[in-house]
This record gives structure tokens, C-alpha cells and sequence, in this order.
């Protein structure tokens, strides 16, 4: 389903290029999911954000159902964002402009594939029914949580990209929405690469791969 | 401490200069703005004080009529006990140089009533051939060189383009050798009963020059308040965000121990810092706007009132402290909201600005409930109020109170829009639009205020422009106007033109002077004809109006004096005459644009016996079109014989109405400039919040480019929601300025008039205004780095 090869990017900064990714390859199948950990300035993010084509690679290849994410150009990459992968963000970025209702349905309603039904049940679900008439701002830290998965489960993506996302959380809050996360993913049918700080977490998901200095490598013992 | 915590404050502004530049922009063009106005108005009222200190100290005696005295009347005064002196003013072309003559007689005038000196050894060069005149060291300076003057000495105390000489040889110049114009007496002094009849102790004429141009010093102070407050609004602006964005600082300076009061404080001391650098950088720019519009300024004041301003500005320490004094005091008007909240500031509050939909609701109810309060308050100030004064502050209540109105207005309007809106993006983008009015409501007010004004002002302008040519057109009845020397002279061309071929008439035209209502009156003589009849618009008549007049049984009153003196067709009314009181009544109301004086027009006998030395100088000439220019090229020919035709006058007259609105519409154009600014410098401090807002979009699939499109066509939306308010703003302002504010100011009223084609071309402006303050800000947004997206995702939320 997601195929990556020999990805490599680096970064320009003031003392110099920083080499974040130098040669990362791995595979994610169809329903399952791959927990992505490492330490801090690992690459992780980075890894994520190339596969979602919200950044370019310097050199390698990226592929989601044998289509190449690299190479494309930006509108092609915003596509991808828009009708493929799903993606939740540690720090949530939901549209404050937005109510509850309208963030949920947002990006589905960008790939055109709204479907009243499903964001119902995702709703349901997710807990949030209660809570379509209210903004952002006015929901706790798990609530808005709960929204940005359920934005990105909303239009069925086959892929889904969380990055950290139970970081903001606290444990008991953070678990509860990886439960739910993990349970909407399986049925939907999309494959799930979720990065983590925490081997707790990353144990709980089908397979795991360590980044160390821009490489995969080793899992640390726990 | 204080170190530590300058350090923490000075620190944000250095990491956001694009912020400080905005602070600094706004009190500057603020201070600017006011300031070159003071300096304008300064400037123009010093002349008047000049003029009128010239020759100062105790009452004046003049005649009734207004017309200078005979000299023996002086000398029946002085032979009555009155300790008078005996002054004459007159204007007088030295070559090129046109000079405003002041005689005094040094023996009998005041001790210090002129500054012609006080050593009596000096007396002798100044009374005696030569002569000795006192003048400006620039007046001097323009004078080198010319023949048949007396001697020049600086004098700082004369005003520009005045010599002060003695009242001989001031006689002998001008031609008057038994003329005076006025009488200095000590004050309280009573005109002796046997001269009540035509002579009166008056106020001075500068007084009449001052009360006369209050007004467009008020109209100029008004324009200068108004962009001073449009100013305001964008130190407000970035003083507010400022704030927000620090709050998170601000609070963890709280918990390490600083107090409130310190806190408060150090903040106090910044913002008095950054008043003082941005308001001393807006006096150097409102000097040189002064410096820039002053020739405008004085040729209105000159096409006006006739009023002296020399081209120059002399600015005093005084105008340096107020313009910094006014700069502090906006700065600390516009930071003391956020002062406030830095005081009452807890070590525990939350470190997140506010939350914008609580924010926004609860800044548009309050602003609502003042906006109808405001209404409210213009409303009683027109049913109540009679004074100029109270005209400003309704036009005052009336624009902060739309201002205040419109972000409730533009979150009502995008709401129902957002309603219809088809497809999320749609939607998002109405919603974000709402959600934007928190941080763009005050450039937009400022904006609207100055379209609303921008609106009324064009609007009252084009109408008085239209209503002035009509109406000139109306009144330059006849082909060719024409001044002889003299009475005489003009009887002999009149007696000339009357057997011309294609000449159908020679209407003799004669004007006394008198004073009615404590202020100078201009008697107009005419002679019957359908000249007047068909051409002189009359705003209220009694029956056969014209009929009255020529019988000798009424009057017309020009639209000035009917308004000041309360005066309505039927009224009596008494004019002080060179023969005593003139008993009569009025037949009609004439408009009389552009005279800021009253007039009455009368039939040349009936003003010949109340003033038997009238002299008909001036013939108003009707003839055959095709013999005009033949006509002229004989006149012109005549020696001392002033001729000019109709196409000449009325172009004369328009240059000086263009000339008159000038300022204004400088003015007018800087307020849009400034509310142009407003908006960009808006724009640009939420550019880098903005960045932030719209990076989730571009990860959920929006590319940059259409975000960027997006951006743009939503400042313009804005921007042009902004100005179709400004519509019904601009029409109720010109309302104001024509019901309410002219007839008071300048004692006419004019027809309102539309110019759709001016509206459309501001609307334009106003979306060009929109697309161009959010250019920058799209721009960047086009081309902005992944990476610095990415980035934002962690820094901004």
C-alpha cells in the first residue's frame, strides 16, 4: 500500500545541511498499521510529512498503491493530501472558523466523497454528536483530538498519517482516543503509520520501526 | 529588575520590527496629520493677530456706511475733545509688489499703539520727505531696488507685504489726501451725538476677518481630527496585538515576581518612548505637509475672505510641545485598554490570547450598544443643537457611530452569505471571514470612515461645483463687465455704448459699505433690467418681488443675511446709511455663493439718496454676441478702463472655487491614504498569524496558490463590503455638511447633488486598497516553504 525507498532529505540550516533522512525504505500494507518511533530530530516527522507530500524528498521513492507521490508537483501533491491520505496532527489543526459539525466533514467534503451516513457514525462514535454546534475553542484537548481523527477517517482515505497523535494528551485520554483510533481504522480498511515517542503506544499496533540518526534501525529495548 | 524587564519587553519588538513599524507609521502619520493642520491654522491666525496688532489699543470709530471718513470729520472730533488719531489703510502696487499701506499720525497716535518707535529723535525721518516705512525684513527684501519709496526699516513686528508709514505720504501714495479710515480713540470712548448719524465705534477688522474664517478653520480642524483618529486606529491596532501576542510573556514576568504595578508601568514607559520617537518623526512630516499645502491654504483664505497669509511657516516651540503632547496623548489613549488588562494581569491567567468567538460577540454587542448610543446623541444634536460646534460633534457622533456599527454589520452579511455558501471551502471561507473581523475590525472601521468622508465631501464638493457654475451662469447675465476709474469716466462710456451698434444695454453698477448685525454689509446698486429679473435666482420672494424693489419699496437680502439676521421675505429691516437709518423691507432672497459677506441689492436711486457720493464705477454691458469681441478690443483700448467678459469672469471664478477646495481635497485624498495604510499595516502584523491559520488548509489538500487567491479575494471582499457601507455613510455625511454644516459655517445651503460615477470610482478604489494591502501577505503565502508551514503547525496553535 505505501511503499518507500531510500528516502533521503536534508535540511539547510545555519551551520550547514542537516542530513535528517539518509536512506530510509520500508513497506505498509493494506489494514494494518506500522508505529513509527525514534528519539527527537530522528527524522520521524519528516518521514511522515514526505509521505503525505507535504514536503519533497531529495532523493528516493514514495509510492501509495503503486501511485508515485514523488515527482509530483505541488497541485498534484495537494491531490494526494485531498483525496488519499488522511492525516492527524499532534497539535490537532482544526479551523477555529469552523463548528465541530463542518471540521468533521471538511476534508470530505474536499475529496467529494461527503457521506452524511458515515460522518454520523463517525460522530457516534467518536462522541462528539453532542458537541456539532460548537467550535473548536470550546472543546477540551481529547474532544479536538477526536475531531481531527474523525476529519481524517471522514472521506475513507486508504491512508492515514497520525504524528503523535495522543502527544498533547494525557495517558488515560491519550489511550482512549488510540483505541478509538485504531478501532475506526481497522474498519475502515486504511492502513495506519502513526509516529510515537511511546513504546507503550507503538507496541499496541501491528508492526514497529525505529528511526536512529536517519536511518531505520534496531529497536531500543524497552 | 527594570533592566531585565526593559530587556524582555524591547525584545519582542526587535524580533517583530514589521510590528513596530506599524506603531510607529500610525502615531506618526497620526501626529502628522494633526499637526500640519495646527501649523496651517496657526500660521493663518497669526497673520490675522499681525494685522490686527498692527495698529492697536482702544476702540475704533468708523463710518456707518463703511466707506472710509472725510478728514473733517477728524478734525471736528479732535475740536470736540476727543483724543483721536487718524488711520489709513489702503493697497498699493509698488511694480510688480502689491503692498497693504497702514498711515498713523505719530503726534496724536497712542503711546505703543504702533511699533514705529518711541524715540522722538526718530520722529523727524518719519514724517518728513523721504519719509521713514516700517516693513517685514522680506517684504524689504522683495522691495530692493524699486523707485518712489520712503526708507525701509526691518520691523519684526510688521506683517508681510505691509509697510507702516506716515499718514501723508500713506495719502499721497494712495491718492486719498482727505481720507481716513478709521479713528483710534481711548477705549470706552462714545461717538458724540452730532455725529451718530454717520459714524459708529466698531469692532476691528480683524475681528470680522477672524470670525469670518473660523469656520474653514474649523472645517480644517475637523479633517485634521479625523485622520488624527484614523491614526489612532492603527496604533490601537498594533498596540492591541502587541499585547495579545505577549500576553503569554507578559504572564510568565507575572509569575516570576514582577508586580502589577511594575508591569503596568514598564509598559507605560514603553509606549510614552515610542509616542515621543513616532510622534517627533510626524512633526517633521506634518511640517512638511504644511509646508506643502500652505500656498493652497492661503489662496483660499485670499479667494474667500480676501485674507492676507504669507506662503511661509514660522513655527513657535509651542506648536512642537502641543504636536508631541497630542502624539502621547493617542498613544496613551490608543495602549490604555491594554494597559489596563496588563495591570489586572494574574501570574495564573491563561497564557492563549483570547478566544475569538467569545471576543468577537462580546466586542459586537458593546460596540453595537455604543454605535446606537452614538446615534442616539447625533440625532438630539440635530433636533437641539443650533451651533457650528454642535454641527461638528453630530458629524462626529454620526461617523464613530456607523464605524463602531460596521464589524456587526459584516459579521451579520457574511453569516447569511456563509448560509447560501455552496462546498466547504465556501463555507470556510465565510466563516474565516467572520472570524477575521476580530483582527481586521479596526482597520476597516478606519477605512469606512474615510470612504464615508471621502463620499460626503466629493458629494458636497461636485454639488457646490455644479450648483456654483449653474448659478454663475445665471448671474453673469451680461457679455462684458467693465470698472472705469471714476463715476464720471463710467458715465461717459455708458453714454458711449448706448448708441453702439449691437449694444443693447449699459447697466450702471455702484456698491456702498455699511455694517448690519455687528458685520460688514455691501449695498449693491442696479439698474432695472431683465439682466436681474430673469438672471438672479431667488430662493423665497414675495409677490412680484422685482416690482417692490424697483418702486423703491423693498429690498433683496443675499441667502447669508437672511440666515444670519433671521431675515424672510416681508421682514423690515434697518441698514445704517450715510444719511441715517434705511427703513425697508424685504422682497427676496437671492443665493449669493462664494461671498462670505451680506449684501442688498437696490436700485442705484434709492441707494444714491441714502448715499449721495455713490459712484457708479462698474457697467454690467449686454450686446449682440457677434459684436462682443469688437466691443472688447475698443474697450480695452481706453486708458484706466478694467474690462473683462463673461467667459473670462466665470473662468476667474472657477479658478478661484478650485483653488478654494484644494485643501480640502488634499486632505480628503491623505485620509484615504491613511486608512489605505490602516489596512495594509493590518494585514501585514496578521500576516504571520495568518500563516498559521491557513496551514491546515494547505495540509488537508488547498494549494498555496489558491490559498493565496483566496486570501486576496477576501481582503477585497472585505474591503469592498466596507465601502458599499460607506455609501449610505458618505450620502448622510454630505447631508450633514450641506443642511447642517455650510448653511451655519458659510450662511448658504446648497442642493444635494448624486454623482454615481464618483461613487464607482472610490469602490474601485476601495477594492484596489483591499488587493493591494493583502498582495504582500498573499504573496508570501504563494511562495512560502513547505518546511514553514510544517513549522507552523507546532508554533502557532
Amino acid at each position: 500500500m505505501l511503499e518507500i525507498r531510500d528516502i533521503a532529505k536534508t535540511y539547510p540550516t545555519a551551520q550547514g545541511p542537516l542530513a535528517v533522512l539518509r536512506g530510509v525504505s520500508l513497506d505498509l500494507a493494506g489494514g494494518t498499521s506500522l508505529a513509527l518511533t525514534g528519539e527527537s530530530g530522528s527524522g520521524k516527522s519528516t518521514l511522515l510529512h514526505l509521505a503525505a507530500g507535504l514536503e519533497k524528498a531529495d532523493s528516493g521513492h514514495i509510492a501509495i498503491d503503486g501511485a508515485p507521490v514523488t515527482g509530483l508537483d505541488d497541485a498534484g501533491r495537494a491531490r494526494l493530501r485531498r483525496e488519499t491520505v488522511g492525516i492527524v496532527f499532534q497539535q490537532f489543526n482544526l479551523i477555529p472558523s469552523l463548528d465541530v459539525g463542518r471540521n468533521l466533514a471538511f476534508q470530505a467534503r474536499l475529496a467529494g466523497r461527503a457521506d452524511p451516513d458515515w460522518q454520523a457514525v463517525l460522530a457516534e462514535r467518536l462522541g462528539l454528536a453532542p458537541l456539532l454546534a460548537r467550535y473548536p475553542e470550546q472543546l477540551s484537548g481529547g474532544q479536538q483530538q477526536r475531531v481531527a481523527i474523525g476529519r481524517a477517517l471522514a472521506a475513507r482515505p486508504r491512508l492515514i498519517l497520525a504524528d503523535e497523535p495522543t502527544g498533547n494528551l494525557d495517558e488515560a485520554t491519550g489511550d482512549a482516543v488510540l483505541d478509538l483510533l485504531l478501532a475506526l481504522v481497522a474498519e475502515s480498511g486504511a492502513a495506519l503509520l502513526m509516529v510515537t515517542h511511546s513504546a507503550r503506544l507503538a507496541a499496541r499496533l501491528d508492526a514497529r520501526a525505529h528511526l536512529h540518526a536517519g536511518r531505520i534501525g534496531a529497536e531500543p529495548v524497552a | 529588575m527594570t533592566a531585565a524587564l526593559a530587556q524582555a519587553l524591547a525584545s519582542y519588538w526587535r524580533r517583530h520590527p514589521l510590528e513596530l513599524a506599524t506603531l510607529l507609521v500610525g502615531l506618526m502619520v497620526a501626529t502628522a496629520l494633526w499637526s500640519g493642520v495646527q501649523a496651517l491654522n496657526a500660521e493663518a491666525r497669526r497673520s490675522y493677530a499681525e494685522a490686527a496688532g498692527l495698529v492697536s489699543g482702544g476702540a475704533r470709530i468708523v463710518a456707518a456706511d463703511g466707506q472710509r471718513l472725510p478728514l473733517s470729520d477728524y478734525v471736528a472730533l479732535r475740536r470736540a475733545g476727543l483724543r483721536v488719531s487718524p488711520v489709513l489703510e489702503g493697497e498699493w502696487r509698488a511694480g510688480d509688489v502689491d503692498l497693504h499701506l497702514v498711515g498713523v499720525e505719530p503726534m496724536t497716535l497712542p503711546r505703543g499703539a504702533a511699533p514705529i518707535g518711541e524715540e522722538a529723535a526718530a520722529l523727524p525721518a518719519f514724517v518728513l520727505p523721504p519719509g521713514r516705512a516700517f516693513a517685514a525684513p522680506a517684504t524689504i527684501a522683495r522691495l530692493a531696488g524699486r523707485p518712489g519709496l520712503p526708507e525701509l526699516v526691518a520691523s519684526g513686528q510688521v506683517p508681510e507685504g505691509t509697510l507702516l508709514l506716515d499718514i501723508g505720504r500713506a495719502a499721497g501714495l494712495l491718492g486719498l489726501p482727505d481720507r481716513v479710515s478709521y479713528l483710534l480713540a481711548p477705549a470706552g470712548t462714545g461717538v458724540p451725538p452730532a455725529f451718530a448719524d454717520r459714524l459708529t465705534v466698531a469692532e476691528g477688522p480683524a475681528d470680522d476677518l477672524a470670525r469670518l474664517t473660523d469656520s474653514f478653520h474649523l472645517n480644517l480642524t475637523a479633517f485634521g481630527f479625523l485622520s488624527f483618529l484614523v491614526g489612532l486606529i492603527i496604533v490601537y491596532a498594533a498596540i492591541g496585538l502587541a499585547f495579545e501576542r505577549r500576553r503569554p510573556m507578559l504572564r510568565t514576568l507575572r509569575a516570576l515576581g514582577v508586580p502589577a504595578r511594575g508591569l503596568a508601568l514598564a509598559l507605560l514607559a514603553e509606549i510614552l518612548a515610542l509616542a515621543l520617537l513616532g510622534g517627533a518623526a510626524g512633526m517633521a512630516g506634518g511640517y512638511l505637509m504644511a509646508a506643502a499645502l500652505l500656498p493652497d491654504v492661503a489662496a483660499s483664505l485670499n479667494g474667500l475672505y480676501g485674507a492676507h497669509v504669507p506662503g511661509r511657516l514660522a513655527l513657535d516651540p509651542a506648536w512642537w510641545l502641543a504636536g508631541l503632547g497630542i502624539a502621547t496623548f493617542g498613544a496613551l489613549a490608543a495602549a490604555g485598554d491594554s494597559l489596563w488588562r496588563a495591570f489586572h494581569l494574574g501570574p495564573l491567567a491563561a497564557a492563549r490570547p483570547e478566544a475569538w468567538l467569545g471576543a468577537l460577540r462580546r466586542r459586537l454587542v458593546w460596540q453595537a450598544g455604543a454605535a446606537v448610543l452614538l446615534c442616539a446623541l447625533a440625532l438630539a444634536l440635530l433636533l437641539l443643537g443650533g451651533s457650528l460646534l454642535a454641527g461638528f460633534a453630530l458629524m462626529g457622533a454620526l461617523l464613530l457611530g456607523a464605524a463602531l456599527l460596521l464589524p456587526g454589520l459584516l459579521a451579520l452579511v457574511l453569516a447569511a452569505l456563509g448560509r447560501r455558501a455552496k462546498g466547504p471551502v465556501a463555507h470556510w471561507l465565510f466563516a474565516d471571514g467572520r472570524q477575521r473581523l476580530g483582527g481586521l475590525s479596526l482597520a476597516l472601521m478606519a477605512l469606512l470612515l474615510a470612504l464615508g468622508v471621502n463620499v460626503g465631501v466629493g458629494t458636497m464638493v461636485s454639488s457646490f461645483r455644479a450648483t456654483f457654475l449653474g448659478w454663475l451662469d445665471q448671474r453673469l447675465g451680461a457679455e462684458i463687465y467693465l470698472s472705469a476709474p471714476d463715476g464720471a469716466a463710467a458715465e461717459v462710456i455708458g453714454a458711449a455704448l448706448a448708441t453702439t451698434p449691437g449694444v443693447t444695454a449699459a447697466l450702471p453698477i455702484g456698491a456702498a459699505r455699511s455694517r448690519f448685525a455687528g458685520a460688514p454689509l455691501e449695498i449693491y446698486a442696479f439698474t432695472d433690467d431683465p439682466l436681474y429679473r430673469e438672471g438672479w435666482p431667488l430662493l423665497a420672494a414675495l409677490d412680484r418681488p422685482w416690482d417692490r424693489v424697483a418702486a423703491g419699496d423693498a429690498v433683496m437680502v443675499n441667502e447669508q443675511m437672511a440666515r444670519r439676521a433671521g431675515l424672510a421675505p416681508g421682514d423690515a429691516l434697518a441698514i445704517p446709511t450715510a444719511t441715517g437709518a434705511w427703513e425697508t423691507r424685504v422682497a427676496g432672497v437671492y443665493s449669493d455663493y462664494g461671498n462670505p459677506e451680506a449684501q442688498v441689492l437696490a436700485p442705484v436711486a434709492q441707494v444714491r439718496a441714502r448715499w449721495p457720493e455713490l459712484e457708479l464705477r462698474r457697467l454690467a454691458v449686454r450686446a449682440d454676441p457677434a459684436s462682443v469681441p469688437a466691443l472688447l478690443a475698443d474697450l480695452r483700448g481706453r486708458e484706466g478702463v478694467d474690462v473683462t467678459d463673461r467667459a473670462g469672469l466665470r473662468a476667474s471664478a472657477e479658478r478661484v472655487f478650485e483653488k478654494t477646495f484644494a485643501v480640502t481635497l488634499a486632505l480628503n485624498t491623505l485620509t484615504l491614504i491613511v486608512a489605505g495604510i490602516a489596512l495594509l499595516t493590518g494585514l501585514l502584523t496578521l500576516a504571520e498569524q495568518r500563516l498559521g491559520q491557513l496551514a491546515p488548509l494547505w495540509a488537508l489538500g488547498l494549494t498555496r496558490r489558491r490559498l493565496a487567491a483566496i486570501e486576496l479575494g477576501q481582503a477585497v471582499a472585505l474591503a469592498g463590503l466596507t465601502a458599499l457601507a460607506a455609501l449610505p455613510l458618505g450620502l448622510a455625511v454630505a447631508w450633514v455638511l450641506t443642511e447642517v454644516i455650510n448653511p451655519r459655517a458659510f450662511g448658504w445651503r446648497l442642493p444635494l447633488l448624486l454623482f454615481p460615477l464618483d461613487w464607482a470610482r472610490l469602490f474601485l478604489f476601495a477594492l484596489a486598497t483591499g488587493a493591494l494591502a493583502a498582495l504582500w501577505p498573499a504573496l508570501r503565502l504563494a511562495r512560502a516553504a513547505p518546511a514553514d508551514l510544517i513549522r507552523r503547525f507546532s508554533d502557532e496553535r
